[in-house]
C-alpha cells in the first residue's frame, strides 16, 4: 500500500513538473518567473489618452500577454484627463492607490529622484529578443539616471513647422526652402495684414505654457538651465535675444497672436504653427498643408522634441509581474505596433517608410525629414525636479513680459531670481 | 450585621427580606433619558458628518503640517514647526494675501451692495417683476465652471466684450492679461453669478418688514432716505449679518473662477489663498506646506466669522 502511494506520488510530481516545463517552453520566450497563483495578479496602468484606437491596441497587447501568463487576472488601462494627469497620479500615489505602471511626462525627474520607479535596464537587457541596444541614446536621457533606465520612452515626437498653404497663397506669400525664424515672422506679419488671420502660433503656449518656447529659444542657442539643472539660463544674452524676437513678433510685427487672442492652426486660423509631429492627427484635410523641420535660428538648424515614457512604480504590489509586462509591451514586435501612434525610440523602426505605413497624414519623405532625421540630435523640452513649482514661478515672472513696453532683460532676470532657490535644491 | 427590615406599608406585619437594589434601577429608560436619546439620534448624522468631514480632516491637516511628506515614496518625516516658520519667509505669500483681501473685499462690497439694491428695486409691484427676479437669480443655478468658461471666452482680447465695446466706439482692453483688470474681471464674474442668492435673502427680509411702520413714517413726513436707514436697514440687519457671513466665507473659498479664468495670473494678481493652497498641496506636491496654509485660511474664516458674530450686538436689531 505504501509502495503504491509513493509510486503514485512520484508520478504525480513528475507529471506536474512536465506540465509546467511544457507550458514554459511552448509559450513565450521569456520564462515565467513569477510565483503568483493563477489569476491572482491584476495590473493597472494609467495613461492620458482616451483615443479608442490606441486603447484598443493596448488591450490587444494585454490580451496576448495574458494568454501566456496564467498569473495575470486583469490588465486595465485607466485613462486620466491630460490636463490633470500629474495631479491625479500623484494623488493616487499619495493616497495609497498607485497604479502598477504609469505614463509620465515632466513628472519623470521627480519620480526618478524620489526612487519611486523600478529600474528597468537589467530586466530589459535580459529579456530575450528585447534588443536593448536598439534604443536611440538621444531619447533615453530624460528617463534615465546615469546608465539606469527607469521608463521606456515610448513617444518621441519632434516639434515641426506646420504650414497652411492656402492661407499663404491667399496672402500672396511663399515660404522659402529651409526658412529662418525671421522669414517666418515676416511672412506671418504679411499674412496677418492681408487676411486678418494669425501668423505663427506656438501651440500650447497661450502665454502660459512657457516650456514650449524652447522650440524657439533653442534656435538662439539658449537653454532654460544648464545640463545639471543647477544654473538658470533665462538671464543669458541669447535668451534675451530670443525673447526680444518673440516680444517683437507679438507686439510690433503682430506676426504672432498677442496675449489673450486665440488662434487654432488646425481650424485654419493661422498660417503657421509649431507643434509636435504627433499633432498631425488633427489635420482634417480642410486646407492644404505642408510640414517642415523647425525654422533655423541664429545658431542654425536644430530640433526639439516632446517625450512620454512608461515605467513601473515601486509601490506596486506586483513589481515583478508589472516589469515583465512592460518588457512585453515594449518588445520589438509591440513597439512596431505602438509606432503607428507614437514615434518610437528604436532605431530599427525609425525610417520614413516604416513610420508612414501607419500614418495617413504625412508622407514617408515628410516623416523622414521631420522625425527620423531630427531625433538623433533633438533636444528635449526643459525638464527638472519640482516641474510644477518651477513652471508656476517662471510663468508668474514671465507674465510681465507680455505687455508692449516690457523690459525684456529685466523680466528674464526676475525669472532667474524666482527659480534660483529651486534649482539649487 | 442584620438584614435590613422593611415595613409593610399595609401595616400588617414586619418581615425580613433579602437585600435588593434601588427600586429605580428597573426603570432605566425614564422619559428624560428617552428624550435625550431621541435628541442624540437626531443630531447623530450631523455629528458624524462634522467628525468625518471637519474634525478628522482638520486634525489630519495639523498632523500633515508638522511633517514633510514625500508623496512619491509615502515617507513622512516629522519636522515640527518648520512649515509654520516657512509661512513667515514665503516671498509669494504677501502678494497672495493682498490678492485675497482685494478679491474678498471686492466681492463682499459689490455682492451685498448690489444684492440689496436689486432687492429694494424688485420689492415693488410692477409688470414683469417676476421675470426680473428670475433673471437675476438664474446664474446661481448655473455650474460655476461652465459660467466661468463662458466668461473666459467673453473676456479674451478678441472676445465678445471687447467686440461690443468696439461696436460702440469704446476701446477695449486685454481684461485677463493685466493685473488690475484681471482682478476686476474675476470679481465681477463671481458677483454676477452669486448676487442672486443675496438678492433673494434681502427680498425675503424686506417683505417681512411690517407695512404699518412705513405708513407711520410717511404720516410723520419721513423722507425715503430716512425710512430706508431708520426702518428698513435696522429691520433687515439680521439678514445683512447672515449675507455678510456667507459672502465672506464664499469669497474666501472661491477657487474654480480663479483656476479657470486666470490660473492666478498675471503674476500673482489673482492668486487668492485657496488657489495657492491647491497649488502647494496638489500641483507642487507639498502637502505639509499646503496643509499649513489651509489651517491659516481656516483661522481667517473662523476669526472673521467670530468677529462679525461679536459685532452683531452693536448693529444687528432683533425685534424680540
Amino acid at each position: 500500500m505504501n509502495t503504491a502511494r509513493k509510486l503514485l506520488g512520484t508520478v504525480a510530481v513528475i507529471a506536474t513538473l512536465g506540465v509546467v516545463a511544457g507550458c514554459s517552453s511552448a509559450g513565450d520566450p521569456t520564462p515565467v518567473r513569477t510565483t503568483a497563483a493563477p489569476g491572482s495578479v491584476d495590473l493597472r496602468m494609467t495613461v492620458w489618452t482616451s483615443n479608442e484606437a490606441q486603447l484598443a491596441l493596448f488591450n490587444g497587447i494585454a490580451d496576448a500577454y495574458k494568454k501566456d501568463h496564467a498569473e495575470i487576472g486583469t490588465i486595465t488601462f485607466e485613462s486620466l484627463p491630460f490636463a490633470d494627469y500629474n495631479t491625479t497620479l500623484t494623488t493616487q500615489i499619495a493616497g495609497g492607490n498607485a497604479p502598477d505602471l504609469a505614463w509620465m511626462g515632466d513628472l519623470s525627474r521627480d519620480l526618478i529622484t524620489a526612487g519611486a520607479l523600478v529600474p528597468l535596464t537589467e530586466t530589459l537587457k535580459s529579456t530575450e529578443g528585447w534588443d536593448y541596444d536598439d534604443l536611440l541614446q538621444s531619447v533615453v536621457g530624460q528617463f534615465s539616471d546615469g546608465d539606469q533606465l527607469y521608463a521606456y520612452p515610448f513617444s518621441n515626437s519632434p516639434f515641426a513647422l506646420y504650414v497652411n498653404e492656402d492661407v499663404l497663397a491667399q496672402a500672396g506669400q511663399t515660404l522659402p526652402t529651409n526658412p529662418t525664424w525671421e522669414e517666418v515672422s515676416e511672412i506671418g506679419s504679411a499674412v496677418h495684414a492681408a487676411t486678418g488671420k494669425a501668423g505663427f502660433v506656438i501651440r500650447d503656449f497661450d502665454y502660459s505654457g512657457w516650456n514650449v518656447l524652447a522650440t524657439v529659444w533653442t534656435g538662439w542657442g539658449a537653454e532654460a538651465w544648464n545640463a545639471e539643472g543647477t544654473q538658470c539660463g533665462f538671464d543669458s544674452e541669447k535668451m534675451a535675444d530670443a525673447f526680444a524676437f518673440l516680444h517683437d513678433a507679438a507686439f510690433e510685427k503682430t506676426s504672432m497672436p498677442g496675449p489673450g487672442a486665440k488662434a487654432d492652426f488646425f481650424a485654419g486660423d493661422s498660417a503657421f504653427t509649431i507643434a509636435q509631429v504627433s499633432r498631425a492627427a488633427l489635420l482634417d484635410g480642410s486646407f492644404s498643408y505642408s510640414v517642415h523641420p523647425l525654422p533655423a535660428g541664429p545658431v542654425g538648424e536644430y530640433s526639439v522634441l516632446g517625450q512620454a515614457g512608461v515605467g513601473v512604480l515601486q509601490s506596486s504590489p506586483h513589481v515583478q509581474e508589472a516589469t515583465d509586462f512592460l518588457a512585453y509591451l515594449t518588445n520589438p514586435e509591440n513597439a512596431e505596433q505602438l509606432a503607428q501612434f507614437f514615434p518610437p525610440p528604436r532605431q530599427s523602426l525609425l525610417t520614413g517608410e516604416k513610420l508612414a505605413a501607419n500614418n495617413p497624414k504625412l508622407t514617408a519623405q515628410q516623416l523622414q525629414q521631420v522625425v527620423v532625421d531630427q531625433l538623433p540630435s533633438a533636444v528635449p523640452l526643459p525638464n527638472h525636479t519640482r516641474p510644477a513649482e518651477i513652471a508656476q514661478k517662471v510663468k508668474t515672472a514671465l507674465d510681465a513680459m507680455w505687455t508692449p513696453d516690457a523690459d525684456v532683460p529685466a523680466v528674464l532676470s526676475s525669472v532667474c531670481d524666482s527659480i534660483d532657490p529651486l534649482l539649487s535644491k | 450585621m442584620t438584614a435590613p427590615t422593611l415595613v409593610d406599608t399595609r401595616g400588617a406585619t414586619s418581615v425580613d427580606v433579602a437585600p435588593r437594589g434601588p427600586r429605580t434601577s428597573t426603570v432605566f429608560w425614564t422619559a428624560a433619558r428617552r428624550d435625550a436619546l431621541t435628541g442624540y439620534l437626531f443630531i447623530l448624522p450631523q455629528v458624524i458628518g462634522v467628525l468625518v468631514f471637519v474634525i478628522v480632516p482638520v486634525g489630519l491637516g495639523v498632523f500633515y503640517s508638522m511633517n514633510d511628506w514625500n508623496v512619491f515614496t509615502g515617507k513622512m518625516q516629522f519636522i515640527g514647526g518648520e512649515h509654520y516658520a516657512a509661512v513667515l519667509s514665503d516671498p509669494q505669500l504677501p502678494g497672495v494675501l493682498s490678492a485675497t483681501a482685494v478679491f474678498s473685499g471686492g466681492v463682499v462690497v459689490l455682492n451685498i451692495g448690489l444684492g440689496l439694491l436689486l432687492a429694494v428695486l424688485l420689492n415693488r409691484r410692477f409688470r414683469g417683476v417676476t421675470l426680473f427676479r428670475t433673471l437675476f437669480f438664474s446664474p446661481v443655478v448655473v455650474s460655476v465652471v461652465a459660467w466661468t468658461l463662458v466668461w473666459g471666452f467673453l473676456l479674451q482680447d478678441n472676445g465678445g466684450i471687447n467686440g461690443v465695446l468696439e461696436a460702440i466706439g469704446i476701446p477695449g482692453t486685454n481684461w485677463l492679461q493685466q493685473g488690475s483688470t484681471a482682478m476686476l474681471a474675476v470679481v465681477v464674474t463671481q458677483v454676477v453669478r452669486s448676487v442672486g442668492i443675496n438678492m433673494i435673502l434681502f427680498l425675503a427680509a424686506l417683505q417681512g418688514v411690517p407695512g404699518e411702520l412705513y405708513e407711520a413714517a410717511r404720516i410723520d413726513a419721513a423722507s425715503s432716505r430716512t425710512i430706508f436707514f431708520r426702518i428698513t436697514l435696522p429691520l433687515i440687519s439680521p439678514t445683512l449679518l447672515l449675507t455678510a457671513i456667507i459672502t465672506i466665507v464664499g469669497a474666501l473659498q472661491a477657487f474654480a473662477q480663479i483656476a479657470v479664468l486666470t490660473e492666478g495670473g498675471p503674476g500673482l494678481y489673482t492668486t487668492v489663498l485657496v488657489y495657492y493652497v491647491y497649488q502647494q498641496a496638489f500641483a507642487f506636491n507639498d502637502i505639509g506646506y499646503g496643509s499649513t496654509l489651509a489651517l491659516m485660511l481656516l483661522s481667517f474664516v473662523l476669526l472673521l466669522t467670530l468677529l462679525q458674530w461679536q459685532l452683531r450686538k452693536k448693529w444687528v436689531f432683533y425685534e424680540n
